[in-house]
């Protein structure tokens, strides 16, 4: 279960590129494992090593000097495009992402971002092109991300509001999650499934083989 | 008077079990389908909450991303995949789900399995932690592959918290040419829209080239609508519908067929209602399509030329295409017909039904695959896999040079060991032509099971309009 989602202060790895899919974030080959640990040396794998394991030269955006330790991303549209793996948001964790920029963001992916604590936060194309503008021109520069204000402070003491889900937004500020807000209305689910039989009986295909 | 509803209404307001103000809906689904990529999280979640399965008998798994398709009877050499197989074996026996796994009859693709079951139902909510779940919309039912978050959530209790999303009617008319099948209906869609363009929307397919679809057709469109950006794609049930599911094992029978029959035919969507948003396809105007680039939104016509970057305005489609065809080392301008092929893979979600192996058999009868092209035929469920071989199918690839692998994701997600070397070519009949989804550095071309066999034979990309006897093939799976 995610910790309660603060305020939080970071510069920007900047990533400009259109619809990257969540094949790119987490190789298919890392997929093989049965827990959440270990995957941010899969992240990005195939962008950040060579077939040997070596670190690409010029290195991928996220080993170039001075970006560890940075929680904010900023990238093209349609981020997360693809496959549902979950594995994509796991990997942004375990490197330290706590939030996103984008113009728009893939469905699945960002229901996985948000039940793992990063925040996906859509801009328009002018903000977009802004943003980028002001990380080329001070590539150090820190925003500070408020989700309990809905605003991305810039340097310059301005700030960028932005929408986010309201259900969401307070999942992540109390650091709940949705199975246990599920499991308290198992009232309501026994009341329609009282009036909703089940439509099919899968273990009925034990015996039909 | 009521209100007309859209098909995806319809089903949405059939599952709502609680809707509170600020908070997604309560959705209730009927039937969750489990595999062993994205599933292990979740059963470990639920041990650590100390939770059941609310529904085993609504839900059911099987084994298909990351098994190896050499013979059964061969060991699983990748000790994290055989691990990952034995997981899902433990975990589906704990918890009492009933499993298809390695080496049962009823094993194969997840999308593959639920129709062939007839799990797959008009008018259901249907969810598997994995992207192409929107196969299924195929029977009308609101279908949407979900993370594993999610595949936890429903286990524990076989809901999840959804926002009704938009619709987004795609409408397919007119009649397709000789050698333009489904799949080049689905890959014209995103070429068109693109990869994001049903973001927040489910698609509903709608018109006369739909309608004339068989069922493994439509699963074939609906299987893609993902890679168009919408969760689900649907399409409303019909007679061709009712004709396919009927007998099937989990059917309803009797009686009871009867009067699920009658409920079905009062899902599609009313005279009257709206859709969010709209596009048109003339089917009759289509030529066989083929990706050339690293998503499935970069396909043209396969006589088409390869898109210059230069003659994009915006500057970052501009970058996308200039390093997507330094990836498929493509040049801009060039013909796409003609281009090298080192492999052809015909399987997977999209495309490895038994019509399409009946399809792509038939085209290469008494054809040889190119000197130094790989074919790999890949059936999609075990139970394909037998048919086939009844039919005698197996021979015919065999004799042609293709290999017969045994059933599973193979190449599509090249997970299990089949998967491309760096540079190779591969015509593909799957989904997803994204860098290095068949293998790092491996290079992608989606096209349909014809067009497919063409370039098997050609050892290059081949336009299937132009083999011999093409009218009679293709009349075979119907258009």
């Amino acid at each position: 279960m995610p910790e309660p989602y603060a305020s939080l202060t970071s510069r920007v790895v900047p990533l400009p590129r259109e619809n990257v899919d969540t094949d790119q974030i987490v190789p298919a080959r890392f997929l093989k494992v049965t827990d959440k640990a270990g995957l941010a040396e899969a992240l990005f794998r195939d962008w950040r090593f060579d077939e040997h394991g070596r670190l690409n030269d010029p290195p991928f955006a996220l080993d170039r000097p001075g970006m560890a330790g940075r929680q904010i991303l900023l990238v093209g549209g349609n981020f997360g495009s693809g496959s549902s793996r979950e594995h994509a948001a796991w990997a942004l964790v375990a490197w330290g992402v706590r939030a996103i920029i984008s113009t728009s963001f893939a469905d699945i992916f960002r229901s996985n971002a948000l039940k793992n604590g990063v925040l996906p936060i859509v801009v328009d194309a002018a903000t977009h092109r802004r943003l980028f503008e002001l990380i080329e021109a001070e590539p150090d520069a820190e925003l500070t991300v408020d989700l309990a204000e809905r605003g991305v402070r810039l340097p310059d003491g301005s700030t960028i509001d932005f929408d986010v889900d309201p259900f969401a937004r307070l999942m992540l500020l109390r650091g709940t999650d949705e199975l246990g807000y599920l499991l308290a209305r198992t009232p309501q689910i026994e009341a329609w499934e009282s009036r909703h039989p089940g439509r099919v009986d899968t273990t009925a295909a034990a015996t039909a083989n | 008077m009521t209100t007309p509803r859209t098909l995806v209404d319809k089903i949405w307001d059939d599952h709502v079990v609680a809707h509170e103000a600020g908070a997604p809906s309560v959705l209730a689904i009927d039937l969750h389908l489990v595999h062993e990529v994205t599933s292990p999280q979740a059963f470990s979640g639920l041990r650590t909450r100390a939770l059941r399965v609310r529904h085993p008998e609504r839900t059911v798994a099987t084994a298909d991303h990351s098994v190896p398709t050499h013979p059964r009877d061969l060991p699983i050499l990748d000790a994290l995949a055989a691990a990952q197989v034995q997981q899902l074996t433990d975990n589906c026996a704990e918890f009492g789900i009933p499993l298809h796994g390695l080496g049962s009859p009823g094993q194969g693709i997840v999308h593959v399995i639920g129709p062939q079951l007839g799990l797959t139902q008009p008018g259901m909510t249907i969810v598997c932690g994995d992207s192409h779940t929107s196969t299924h919309g195929a029977f009308g039912a609101l279908a949407f592959g979900i993370g594993t978050s999610e595949v936890e959530m429903v286990l524990a209790t076989q809901c999840l918290l959804q926002h009704r999303p938009q619709t987004y009617e795609v409408r397919v008319d007119g009649r397709l040419a000789t050698g333009v099948s489904a799949k080049d209906i689905i890959l014209a869609l995103i070429a068109r829209i693109g990869v994001g363009g049903g973001t927040g929307h489910v698609f509903e397919y709608t018109g006369g080239a739909i309608r004339a679809l068989t069922m493994e057709q439509r699963m074939t469109v609906c299987n893609m609508s993902i890679e168009g950006g919408a969760r689900a794609g649907l399409i409303a049930p019909d007679d061709t519908t009712f004709e396919y599911l009927a007998g099937r094992t989990h059917a309803p029978r009797d009686g009871a067929w009867d009067s699920a029959v009658a409920a079905w035919r009062g899902l599609p969507t009313d005279v009257g209602a709206a859709y969010d948003r709209a596009v048109s396809i003339d089917a009759s105007a289509l030529e066989p399509m083929i990706t050339y680039g690293t998503n499935p939104g970069m396909g043209i016509p396969i006589t088409s030329r390869v898109p210059d970057p230069t003659a994009q305005p915006d500057p970052s489609q501009r970058r996308a295409l200039e390093r997507a065809l330094e990836y498929m080392d493509l040049r801009p301008g060039q013909p796409i017909l003609g281009q090298k092929v080192d492999v052809v893979f015909i399987g997977s979600c999209t495309n490895g039904r038994i019509s399409d192996l009946r399809l792509a058999a038939a085209a290469l009868r008494g054809r040889r695959v190119a000197d130094g092209v790989r074919v790999m035929v890949v059936p999609g469920s075990d139970e394909v896999k037998r048919e086939a071989e009844r039919e005698g199918l197996d021979d015919v690839f065999r004799a042609a040079g293709a290999e017969w692998r045994e059933a599973g994701c193979s190449m599509c997600i090249a997970m299990n060991g089949d998967q491309l070397a760096p540079g190779q070519y591969a015509v593909s009949t799957s989904n997803r032509n994204f860098e290095g989804r068949q293998g790092k550095g491996g290079r992608t071309f989606l096209a349909s099971p014809l067009t497919a066999v063409a370039s098997a034979v050609a050892g290059a990309v081949a336009d299937p309009r132009a083999l011999p006897g093409i009218e009679s093939v293709a009349g075979l799976g119907g258009r």
